[in-house]
């Protein structure tokens, strides 16, 4: 089986607070930690596990600035057999239809059976592969937690409200955005990662994918984000202060009187 | 003209869903000169008792009821609204699982303009719909505009729009015709409901939570010692859940269980609304976070900017004294 697997550079919410810039045009991004998308590594991990049983390669793909390659490199130190990057500062601004535009024509370069993006991220609107199946016109399906492989299609579950699981089959080749919790996503230690350090990654840009002008980049965007703001705060939490042990206190008390003691 | 703007009612077992009045009221706030229409799809006689329902607020409703359509997912209906809405319209959606299936896909068949989990709306002038959504769980928002000439699809956040109020009798159309011969490439089996657990948080009056800001699966046991002697269940956030240290039967939130205690300790938990949407009857809300930035500090009664491995057991230790 031979899979694509679309991942994103994000700020890693997990290392930064996320605030507004000077300006309101942008997050601050003065001492942030980069990552890969959470989501997005979950989807690496589910495509080289199906590799490993079913057999095929992976391939991961990351559409941005000449940084994405740390992210796709790390994803090839898990296993993806291959990369492919994409840059262009023509394609800066583009909005969730130009990327899903630029990863059509990536798709279409090769035979995929199977293009996994992650369900969203962390500054996204959770669109691109839900885009990404219309343009190509294969089925698709979100939110996904299991994928069983079978002759001609998948038996997939997505993850609905309230903890259950929808169960589909899905023909191949089919679109997945993948959820977290779908596996455990396996360690990169710095010498999976030096392993990987010179394999060759092509780089892309709109004429090698023979994009048609004006179908990405801010020129084509229906959509745009005006600014970055912090809503006015309505009256928020009362804030206990002291020490350790006054502020333990204090919230004896409370407990106490709001029956959250037993 | 007036913009024709569709609202998809999502329904089960011959209710329609919640978030009905919702989108009806986001609808009429984008669009004032609109009369949205809603669209009741499914299999059966649910199908005109949820038309009949939406009636009651909708000017008009267009039913749809076709074997196939028994249970219907995105990839059945994505073609049947390709088929029946008119050129330009605007389609508004909840931003439910099923709202998140349907939307990417049909905004582009449509040619129209995506804006997802919106959560508020900043005016409509020339064409132009500007919106709020947000980013990084709640940390920063943003106003986003979209050339809507051409049609838009609208996923609406759950709880974001005030429920409209039913209008009169509208009247429903059934366009069931419209629907045959539908087929998909994505075949529905089944649905598992979720397992149940060793506790059942939704019925603890106590609870504490934890979420990434936990640290370390070992640390839990802090919070163990904390709920033992409070008296109360152990639950937590997604990320928790994703790391395999707690059961899903533990996870509070609209992808886990939606619980009502009177009490809500919610530790390291920065408030993103996936969690909060599981959290129902007002309880008294206790926030503690090393960031006092963390949205959970927005809507807890109570907050703490605080180390947790330093706070918790001096807690623990003065609730134990305390008893």
């Amino acid at each position: 089986m031979e899979i694509l697997v679309c991942v994103k550079r994000v700020p890693d919410t997990a290392e930064n607070e996320i605030s507004v810039g000077a300006g309101g045009s942008d997050i601050s991004r003065d001492d942030l930690v980069y990552a890969v998308n959470e989501w997005d590594n979950y989807a690496v991990e589910e495509a080289i596990q199906i590799a490993e049983r079913e057999g095929g390669n992976v391939t991961v793909v990351a559409l941005g600035e000449p940084e994405i390659e740390e992210v796709v490199r790390r994803e090839m130190a898990m296993g993806a057999g291959s990369g492919l990057m994409v840059v262009d500062p023509a394609m800066d601004g583009s909005d969730g239809l130009g990327v899903a535009t630029v990863l059509q024509a990536v798709a279409q370069k090769a035979k995929y059976d199977l293009i996994m993006t992650g369900a969203q991220a962390e500054d996204g609107a959770a669109q691109v592969g839900g885009m990404l199946a219309a343009l190509l016109d294969w089925p698709y399906a979100s939110l996904v937690n299991k994928i069983e492989v079978k002759e001609g299609s998948l038996r997939i579950g997505r993850e609905i409200e309230g903890g259950a699981q929808e169960v589909s089959d899905i023909d191949t080749p089919c679109v997945l955005s993948i959820q977290t919790g779908i596996n455990e996503p396996r360690y990169v230690g710095l010498r999976g990662i030096r392993k990987v350090a010179s394999v060759e990654i092509p780089v892309l840009d709109a004429a090698a994918l023979a994009l048609k002008p004006g179908t990405t980049g801010p020129a084509a965007a229906k959509v745009k984000r005006v600014d970055y703001f912090v809503p006015a705060a309505g009256a928020g939490a009362e804030m206990l202060t002291g020490s350790t042990e006054e502020l333990a206190a204090q919230l004896v008390d409370l407990l106490r009187q709001n029956g959250g003691l037993n | 003209m007036a913009t024709q703007v569709f609202a998809l009612i999502a329904h089960t077992a011959g209710k329609a869903d919640d978030s009905t009045l919702e989108l009806l009221s986001a609808a009429t706030s984008m669009f004032p000169d609109s009369a949205p229409i809603g669209l009741v799809m499914g299999s059966g006689a649910d199908v005109a008792t949820v038309a009949q329902e939406a009636a009651a607020s909708f000017g008009e409703v267009w039913s749809f009821d076709q074997p196939a359509l028994a249970y219907p997912n995105a990839e059945l209906l994505r073609p049947l609204l390709v088929k029946v809405l008119p050129a330009g319209a605007v389609l508004v959606l909840p931003h439910s699982t099923l709202g998140m299936d349907l939307g990417p896909g049909i905004s582009v068949k449509l040619g129209a303009a995506y804006l997802p989990d919106v959560v508020g709306f900043d005016g409509l002038e020339g064409g132009l719909l500007k919106v709020v959504r947000q980013e990084y769980a709640g940390q920063v928002s943003t106003h986003v505009q979209a050339d809507v000439a051409k049609g838009a699809v609208i996923t609406i956040r759950s709880g974001s729009f005030a429920a409209a109020a039913a209008s009169g009798a509208g009247k429903v159309v059934d366009k069931s015709a419209e629907a045959a011969g539908l087929t998909s490439r994505r075949r529905f089996v089944e649905v598992i409901a979720a397992k149940a657990g060793d506790i059942d948080i939704t019925r603890e009056d106590v609870l504490v939570s934890i979420g990434r800001g936990i640290g370390e699966q070992e640390n839990i046991a802090l919070v163990e010692e904390l709920t033992e002697a409070m008296g109360a269940a152990l639950c937590c956030s997604r990320p928790i859940v994703d790391a395999k240290w707690l059961d899903k039967s533990r996870q509070v939130g609209t992808s886990g269980m939606t619980v009502k205690p009177k009490v809500y300790l919610a530790l390291g938990i920065s408030g993103a609304f996936q969690h909060l949407g599981g959290l129902k009857g007002n309880p008294f809300l206790v926030a503690v976070n090393k960031n006092p930035k963390a949205p959970i500090f927005q809507v807890a009664n109570v907050g703490v900017v605080a180390d947790l491995l330093e706070l918790l057991p001096e807690l623990t230790e003065q609730i134990q004294k305390a008893k």
